[in-house]
């Protein structure tokens, strides 16, 4: 059969467990303590969705270059299908779930993202949205290459990313008349969202 | 930044019923709200309990004899349920035909039966408790293959004795044979200029986000198959299946949630589904899902393009275009989908584009579709483009050669709406298009005349700057299969209002465009409505969405069921109000009388809650319920144009090409909502700016695919897409609500308008470019070689 680097990178058992060998995992996902017994090969990615019920992070290819999964494991942005989930015990993780508790209380960048086009299909959209809000909460005043350097690790097929760059474009403008000092604003608008959503 | 300009040509303007107050809006998308929160349902997100999980054992050989399969090592491997190879799976009662291409004797089978033909072709699968389980049984399945001599070119494919299908006498799929046409030779012989040129296009990928998948399952106690898809519609699949394990077709429920993406790789179910859908029958009783990784995807999913196109036309001193002849050869790898994947019988009917020629008889266009050892061609967002990447790139180059600007040779060609009706050389009849008009429209946005002052002044300072343009007319196919749509609205007793339609969207925000659609012909409030779709025990019959055609047939089915029950809505309205029916105004969901707005009024609530509720009110002449259904005939073709006008700048030291200004200039008719035409634009364009620039499926002499990683197959980020820029010509269609598609255009006129963007920067340099893709050290060889040959 063909090489597939997609397993090698992200199923394969590691060191000495035996396949098949579970683990008790305990972290904190969108503000709630988690707990989930998985194999250990398992990646964090599949433990959200399958284990956690969390279908919202989705999984485009399995080798860290999509960004479809990416998550926010200590409000640093995390490719989950490069992650075990045992990696990430004892960590708080924030998935697009914990952005908006519902369609009433969109995060800004939701919104912009609604607003400017910035989806069609719909399948990029939680891991640009995430991406999106770690790098606002990092930088909030982006100039536009700053925008477009910062969304190149997320791959979009449907939008010509016309759309997205406008949504973060806005949400930064949001964001920054929100928080006239928003240099030393830590953890970002995901944080806040998410435990208020807890 | 993005500057906007309409120009509206004589036609009527949509909304016949009430005032158009949805159609034409920019209105946010209603998919969205759930999308961006995460709470879409896509096909993986569907987790019945109980489910099993599938994954291949695929061919790593091109093509060669098998000479041992054992499964007994997997079959005992912790978790699994079967193993299953062409043995257990293959019969030779298949029938692998689909609806729009119908039975054919075209190669297919489910699982590699002997031998293999293609890296990637799936030998046996693995069904498992988990798709880790699956996995690791796979690897335990000992697969021996002998290989034998792959046919790999299309070119060497016509020569060889090797065969990819043994069982056939060539390589080749099908033939459009070359025909004498009276008189060409003549308009040929006669003409001022005769230029020739063989373009090639390399093989582009689709590349949803989200891979193929499926979930099926078996119901051994009601014989009945219930299918999950990620798919562009339900009907095809469920007749598919139906034929596959030959039920009836109302014994299959095909459904779809949220589909990330398509672009045509998944308009048919392929034999990965097939197999899955027959290890579902087999195991019974258990949903079995199969989610296709990003290696499968890239390497098997489904391959498009890699095509050339020999165009040799005729044309008199002034550039005026005489005649043509065409010759097309596409790779259609060893089992395409569907049908013998041919495009080009497409393509010559469309060749003619925006041109007038000369008449009939003055253009010839033939061409071979070619099985070789790779994976098979599927369709890719305008699968007949090759036309468009010859014909507009052949332009300029005749252009360069009588000494014309591009621009100027195309005025001198190009179809007006002063021209309309107009017949093509191929016998099209084009009604309301305005390829002229775009054109214009298109030079003066991206301010034509100024940047070739601009670039004369930079070519003085050694800078290669370069200006493209490509016209197209995009076709929309409304005969056969693809003729029809349909639609039920249901006001509900409550007064929501449903509508059932034959879509299958995938991005293409159907959910929102019907509704606006409806909402206006109604008259009711846009948030009474809800579109479903995807579920073949509740949606009418449809060939799904793809081919542009949603815009004017799904469109044009929406608009007319909607007049249908606004009918039966106002008769009911008139017997409460006391008034005729013809003076029934709607407007957000109430009804009043017309003149009288002030005076009685009756809600769409109270209005269903009569139909359904108090039928004894309605009197004798009026039918209880308020539901109607609606199927439309589209015409056989339809037609939507747009100019694409790119400028760029290439670097001459790292061989880059930056993109400075991208321009379209477009008419779909009618918008229903221009967000959404521009985004369905833009996503065309980025595909091609993909596959001209960075996108190339590479496989090396022996058939192996080089390019099977988001590493190697290298799609654009936003650090590559520049921002577009829009303007709009509404010339509206004859169809119901003068809409047409243009779904696929973006990606059509996009490649031939970048690479002569390129063309045109590198003009100083006397450069040949007939070839993508130009990645940086493609175009450093080009520039190296004019620098060579100096």
């Amino acid at each position: 059969m063909p090489e597939l680097p997609v397993q090698e990178l992200s199923g394969r058992p590691s060191g000495g467990l035996k396949a098949g060998a579970e683990v008790e995992v305990e972290l904190t996902v969108n503000g709630r303590s988690r707990r989930a017994r998985v194999e250990a090969r398992k990646t964090l990615a599949d433990t959200l969705r399958e284990d956690l019920h969390l279908t919202g992070t989705h999984i485009g290819c399995e080798h860290g270059v999509c960004g479809a999964c990416t998550v926010l494991v200590d409000g640093a942005a995390v490719r989950s299908c490069l992650m075990f989930a045992v990696q990430a015990a004892g960590t708080e993780v924030t998935t697009v779930e914990g952005l908006a508790p519902d369609a009433a209380s969109l995060s800004p960048v939701q919104r912009a993202f609604r607003e400017h086009h910035g989806l069609q299909c719909g399948f990029c959209t939680p891991g640009f949205v995430v991406s999106a809000t770690a790098f606002l909460a990092e930088n909030p005043r982006p100039t536009e290459e700053e925008i477009r350097a910062g969304l190149s690790g997320n791959l979009c097929r449907c939008t010509g990313y016309q759309g997205i760059v406008r949504a973060v474009r806005a949400a930064a403008g949001e964001l920054a008349a929100a928080s006239p000092d928003s240099n030393s604003h830590h953890g970002g608008g995901h944080d806040s969202n998410g435990k208020e959503s807890a | 930044m993005t500057a906007e300009s309409t120009t509206s040509l004589p036609g009527q303007l949509a909304g016949g019923a009430g005032a158009a107050r949805w159609i034409g809006q920019r209105m946010p998308r209603r998919e969205d709200p759930r999308l961006i929160t995460g709470r879409g349902r896509y096909v993986d997100d569907y987790q019945e309990p109980g489910t099993l999980h599938a994954t291949f054992v695929r061919s790593s050989v091109a093509r060669g004899r098998i000479t041992a399969l054992d499964t007994s090592a997997a079959l005992a491997a912790p978790g699994v349920v079967a193993v299953l190879t062409a043995a257990e799976v293959n019969s030779p009662d298949h029938q692998l035909w689909y609806n729009m291409t119908g039975p054919g004797r075209t190669p297919g089978r489910v699982l590699a039966d002997g031998d293999v033909r293609y890296v990637g072709e799936p030998v046996a699968l693995v069904v498992a408790e988990n798709r880790y389980l699956a996995e690791d049984a796979a690897e335990l399945v000992e697969l021996e293959i002998d290989p034998l001599p792959p046919v790999i070119d299309m070119q060497e494919a016509v020569r060889t004795s090797e065969r990819v299908h043994h069982e056939l006498d060539s390589n080749i799929a099908a033939a459009l044979p070359k025909m004498e046409i009276p008189g060409l030779a003549e308009r040929f012989a006669g003409a001022a200029h005769v230029v020739t040129e063989t373009f090639r296009q390399h093989r582009y990928l689709c590349v949803p986000m989200e891979t193929r998948g499926i979930v099926a399952q078996w119901d051994p106690w009601t014989e009945q198959l219930d299918l999950v898809l990620s798919g562009q519609g339900v009907h095809e699949p469920r007749f598919f299946y139906a034929r596959l394990l030959g039920i009836p077709e109302d014994s299959v429920r095909a459904r779809m949630g949220d589909v990330g993406g398509s672009f045509g790789q998944k308009m048919f179910p392929m034999r990965e589904e097939h197999a899955i859908v027959l290890a579902a029958r087999a195991v019974g009783d258990r949903p079995v899902k199969w989610i296709e990784d990003r290696v499968e995807n890239l390497v098997s999913g489904g391959h498009a393009r890699e095509e050339t196109l020999t165009v040799e036309v005729a044309v008199d001193g002034e550039g005026v275009l005489l005649a043509a002849r065409a010759h097309h050869l596409e790779n259609v790898g060893a089992y395409p989908v569907p049908g013998n994947g041919q495009n080009g019988a497409t393509s010559a009917v469309i060749f003619p584009g925006p041109y007038r020629w000369d008449g009939p008889g003055s253009v010839a266009y033939s061409g071979e579709a070619i099985y070789t050892n790779t994976c098979g061609h599927c369709a890719y967002r305008g699968p007949w483009m090759m036309e468009t990447v010859g014909r507009e790139q052949m332009m300029d180059v005749v252009a360069r050669q009588l000494g014309i600007d591009p621009l100027e040779i195309r005025r001198r060609n190009v179809i007006s709406r002063d021209h309309l009706p107009f017949t093509t050389p191929t016998t099209l009849v084009y009604e309301t298009v305005s390829p002229a008009e775009t054109l214009e429209q298109a030079a003066e946005l991206i301010g034509y005349e100024q940047f070739r002052r601009d670039q004369e002044a930079a070519r003085a300072e050694g800078r290669l700057l370069g200006i493209g343009l490509s016209l197209y007319v995009e076709p929309q196919f409304g005969f056969g299969i693809l003729g029809t749509e349909a639609a039920t609205i249901r006001v509900e007793p409550s007064g929501k209002v449903n509508a059932y339609m034959s879509t299958g969207s995938h991005g293409q925000s159907v959910e929102t465009t019907m509704a606006q659609i409806i909402a206006d012909e109604m008259g009711v409030a846009i948030s009474d409505i809800r579109i479903i779709q995807g579920d073949s025990q509740a949606t009418p019959y449809g060939a799904g969405t793809g081919g542009s055609r949603t815009g004017p047939i799904a469109g044009g089915v929406a608009h007319e069921a909607a007049q249908a029950i606004r009918e039966r809505v106002t008769a009911v309205a008139g017997r409460l109000l006391e008034a005729s029916p013809a003076d029934i105004e709607m407007t957000d969901s109430v009804a009043t009388v017309k003149g009288d707005p002030d005076g009685p009024r009756v809600t769409l609530a109270e209005i269903a809650a009569a139909a359904y509720l108090n039928t004894d009110a309605l009197g004798p002449d009026l039918e209880p319920g308020l539901e109607v259904s609606k199927r439309y005939k589209a015409p056989g073709l339809m037609f939507s144009n747009a100019c694409h006008a790119v400028t760029v700048e290439v670097d001459r030291v790292t061989g880059q090409v930056k993109i400075l200004r991208y321009v379209v200039s477009e008419d779909c008719g009618n918008m229903i909502n221009p967000m959404i035409v521009e985004g369905q634009i833009a996503g065309g364009i980025a595909q091609a700016i993909g596959g001209v620039f960075y996108e190339n499926m590479i496989y090396d002499a022996d058939g192996n695919p080089l390019t099977t990683t988001f590493l190697d197959y290298l799609l654009p980020t936003a650090a590559e897409i520049p921002d577009f820029e829009y303007g709009h010509v509404v010339t509206p269609s004859n169809t119901p609500g003068g809409y047409k598609g243009l779904g696929e255009g973006g990606a059509i006129a996009s490649p031939p308008a970048l690479l002569n963007a390129v063309r045109d920067a590198l003009a100083p340099l006397d450069i040949t470019l007939t070839e993508q893709a130009l990645s940086p050290d493609k175009i450093l060889t080009l520039i190296e070689s004019a620098n060579g040959s100096r």
